[in-house]
């Protein structure tokens, strides 16, 4: 593949990430929004939180595939990709993470409500668990490619891993978390941002360009890191 | 290329303070005012995603010079 046919060193997506982002920001703030109890003005947070998930949930399927390629061709390009990919994704679950944690302290850790005054009963939040075991196995991906030094072996094994991580995603966050009883929204009626019935159908106006940012600005970062590791991997053959 | 972008920057911020000092009595002040003062945390919002963009742009552009020397 030639450097300027590929996607990594075409600007146009990036340019509409800047744009969809600015729009996100400018109307996310202004819309106006429905007043649901407890959550007021902080169902915002729909165009943050919840695309920082969406956007490492792409990021992750983006991996996989590359790693899946990976093993169909045995170019080792694709192992990058996979590697650069899954970062990033760990980078905007972390932050889906955080900010998680700031808009549940200001509605669910209700000091009126005995039942989520205390540390103990959010800890106990299925979604929480699930994500958190999620996000620790792709740590582990990260941490078995790196201590591997036999470029082929690395590749190898960290691409059949990172199917089996991906694998392991459904349960976690898909499927486990709606079983059970939780203060999160989306339960056993599916997910809330996606549902038509749920979600205010002038917030889907932002809401959507909003994954579609956020998911653009985290390929760019990662299109950054994979053309640095490429250029490395050069300079070591010469 | 160094010196153009220091003199911008500069620029900016010169800018940017005297855009500060007029806003008392113009009109611009009243609409940063209203609404509980939302436009405000808005600016602010687009400032740091202004800064994050910047240093990605230079990112790449560093990335592409790098990649053409080689």
């Amino acid at each position: 593949m030639t450097p300027t046919k590929n996607y990594m060193y075409k600007s146009w997506w990036k340019v509409l990430s800047v744009v969809l982002l600015i729009y996100t920001v400018v109307a996310g703030l202004l819309i106006k929004v429905p007043d649901l109890p407890a959550l007021e003005e902080t169902i915002r947070n729909l165009f943050f939180h919840v695309c920082m998930w969406f956007g490492m949930m792409i990021l992750f399927t983006v991996s996989v595939i590359n790693s899946i390629r990976y093993l169909r061709t045995f170019n080792l390009r694709y192992d990058i990709y996979a590697r650069h990919y899954a970062t990033v994704g760990i980078v905007m679950g972390l932050l889906g993470y955080a900010t998680g944690a700031v808009w549940m302290s200001y509605t669910w850790a209700d000091p009126n409500n005995p039942a989520t005054a205390s540390f103990s009963t959010i800890a106990r939040e299925p979604k929480l668990i699930g994500a958190a075991i999620a996000l620790l196995i792709y740590f582990a991906y990260l941490v078995l490619r790196d201590s591997i030094n036999d470029m082929d072996k690395r590749a190898r094994i960290s691409a059949v891993y990172n199917i089996f991580a991906y694998a392991m995603l459904f349960p976690s966050i898909w499927i486990v978390p709606r079983i059970l009883p939780s203060l999160h929204p989306g339960g056993s009626e599916g997910n809330p941002a996606m549902n038509f019935k749920d979600i205010d159908s002038n917030m889907r106006l932002v809401f959507y360009p909003a994954v579609i940012g956020w998911t653009l600005l985290g390929v760019w970062i990662a299109t950054l890191k994979i053309r640095l590791s490429l250029l490395k991997e050069k300079q070591m053959i010469q | 290329m160094r010196k153009i972008s220091c003199l911008f920057a500069l620029l900016l911020l010169l800018l940017s303070t005297s855009m500060l000092h007029a806003q008392g009595d113009s009109n611009m002040g009243d609409t940063m005012r209203s609404n509980g003062r939302i436009y405000v945390v808005i600016t602010v919002i687009l400032v740091i995603l202004a800064g994050l963009f910047l240093y990605l742009i230079r990112l790449d552009r560093k990335m592409s010079k790098l990649e053409k020397n080689n």
